[in-house]
């Protein structure tokens, strides 16, 4: 398998007070293979989000490298599609215009922009809603209607930063199930930000573990469970082992962070 | 037990008591008998807060009560009036009665004054109000949206904003003489700084996301203002316009005060050198009546352009 994403010796340094800066992301290394589920997951400050904004190019690294199918991403693009844990839907556009929006920046015609988002808004479930404002759906329902406007413009890369983090608990769990399907369906590899060690397991094929302050990667671990999983996988002992794994080693890195005078 | 004791005893004697904890230590109800026991009771309210069917903090009257209460809020001044001039108490000259307001407006309008002073009035604001418009919506999303714009022009404009209008008047009347121009300049001066500004802060309520959103799915900078910046920040910038077009209103009228041959504020100045207060009286309620047009007309274009907002 190719690997489309190369992240190589990463660093992500913030300007901090007067003259200094904060370390934020330190010697990354990552590559992703084309149609893999990678989960990030880490404990706040472990620079999760940023690893995500400098994929999708809207921030730039302090050095090394970030390349894309072998060319370096310099800047956001349709081809790296993204999805914030915030309802980021254009409250003025029906959900049709709102999935059609990068499309109509891509200046597709309205007949085929319109055919292509019917089918993206019936793979969401969305259909009844297609003339429906973002302020008429429920949470779950802009969440998927925001992944279905990435998914619109059919990027090589779906990123997506704590999308279900403010859902209630059995939305989430919707949504999982519903993000694998859309997954399997459309083969977009997929790189998701999570706190939530039981949703990365659940729907990734590997989990990478980040460590705080400097963020770094602690650990690669590999989902070995079937592609087929049904929400009661959640109960397998295979998933439980993985799901204890990835918990104690955040937990033992969220120590370490606390211990050497981090944020509580 | 000891609660009672401790009630008793105002000053408790210190050495009894559980002296300062080392920190680490526990300090918890479980570790102490309960939190009174360490520092004696607190005081209790008698009365819980009662239920009230009007003034309850915001909190919805019955519709019945709003409708008495709005009917109350206006007739009561009317009615007061009334009786203040019917009593004689006041000279007419000082108060005339609602009744020769009434005659003084009907006159107004029968001769054709009131007609030409509101359209010479209105045409001014339309002109000066809709000139800082023109400016401040283009200047106020580049200061909104750009942190170089912000420094470039912010400074300058907080600090003119402050400069009262009314004092360029004497500049105003120099520059550019006692016509037209003078009173358009003065109602842009008087409302192009605060709506830039307000525009600006708009703007700076598009959500961050929203704008990163649209760049990852190609949006170039042209787009994003375009499209997603300036129809989020449109039915903010039309209520800056309301608020601002209120202040023009205000304006016009003080600048047609000053020097002018027509308009509402003339009108004003040239009854008082008559002691017409009936014709002063008419024209206010004029000005009144069509600044609260005004104010109506853009809460109904901004739910007409952005009812997503409301």
């Amino acid at each position: 398998m190719s690997a489309p994403l190369r992240v190589h010796g990463l660093v992500k340094e913030f300007p901090k007070g007067r003259r200094g800066t904060i370390r934020v992301l330190d010697n990354i290394n990552l590559e992703v293979a084309a149609g893999e589920f990678v989960c990030v997951v880490g404990v706040n400050g472990s620079g999760k989000s940023t690893l995500l904004s400098l994929v999708a190019g809207l921030l730039q690294p302090t050095s090394g490298q970030l390349e894309l199918n072998g060319a370096p991403i310099t800047g956001p693009g349709p081809e790296r599609g993204l999805v914030f844990q915030a309802p980021s839907l254009y409250p003025w556009r029906t959900v049709e215009r709102n999935v059609g929006f990068g499309l109509e920046l891509l200046g597709v015609p309205r007949v085929e922009r319109r055919a292509r988002v019917s089918w993206y808004l019936e793979v969401m479930g969305l259909t009844p809603f297609t003339q429906s404002l973002p302020k008429q759906l429920s949470g779950g329902q802009r969440q998927r209607a925001a992944i279905a406007r990435a998914l619109a413009c059919e990027p090589q890369l779906l990123l997506l930063d704590e999308p279900f983090g403010a859902l209630d608990v059995q939305t989430k769990e919707d949504m999982q199930v519903f993000l694998r399907e859309v997954w399997t369906r459309t083969g977009t590899t997929v790189i998701m930000v999570t706190h939530d060690v039981e949703e990365a397991v659940f729907l990734s094929q590997r989990v990478v573990v980040l460590a705080s302050d400097p963020g770094r990667i602690a650990d690669k671990i590999l989902v070995d469970l079937p592609p087929d999983r049904p929400l009661e996988v959640k109960r397998d002992q295979r998933f439980l082992q993985l799901r204890s794994r990835v918990e104690d080693m955040v937990r033992a890195q969220h120590h370490n962070y606390v211990a050497s005078g981090g944020a509580g | 037990m000891s609660v009672g004791r401790l009630r008793g005893d105002e000053t408790p004697t210190t050495q009894e008591q559980p002296s300062r904890t080392e920190p680490g230590e526990a300090t918890g109800p479980a570790a102490t008998g309960g939190p009174d026991r360490v520092f004696g009771e607190l005081p209790r309210r008698s009365r819980t807060l009662r239920a009230s069917r009007l003034w309850t903090i915001r909190h919805d009257v019955p519709r019945g009560a709003r409708w008495v209460l709005i009917t109350i809020g206006v007739i009561t001044p009317l009615l007061a009036w009334w009786a203040l001039t019917a009593s004689q108490a006041v000279n007419p000259v000082f108060l005339p009665s609602p009744l020769d307001v009434l005659r003084a407006g009907q006159e107004l309008i029968t001769s054709g004054e009131l007609a030409t002073d509101t359209l010479a009035t209105v045409r001014r604001v339309v002109l000066g109000f809709g000139l800082a418009v023109v400016v401040s919506v283009p200047l106020g999303l580049l200061i909104g949206s750009f942190r170089a714009g912000e420094a470039l022009f912010e400074p300058l404009l907080a600090l003119l904003r402050y400069l009262p209008a009314s004092a360029f008047i004497p500049l105003l009347l120099i520059w550019l003489g006692l016509g037209e121009p003078s009173k358009v300049g003065l109602l842009f001066i008087g409302t192009v700084f605060f709506n830039t500004l307000m525009t600006a802060d708009v703007v700076r309520l598009v959500p961050r996301e929203l704008i990163q959103v649209s760049y990852t799915l190609g949006a170039n900078r042209r787009e994003v203002l375009r499209k997603v910046i300036f129809p989020h920040a449109l039915p903010g910038m039309i209520d800056a316009m309301r608020v601002n077009a209120a202040a023009a209103w205000n304006f016009v009228v003080v600048a047609e005060l000053v020097a002018s041959t027509s308009g509402l504020g003339y009108r004003i100045v040239r009854s008082q050198r008559f002691l017409q207060t009936g014709k002063i009286f008419a024209v206010l309620i004029v000005i009144g009546l069509i600044g609260l047009a005004l104010d109506l007309s853009f809460r109904k274009l901004r739910d007409s352009v952005a009812g997503w907002a409301t």
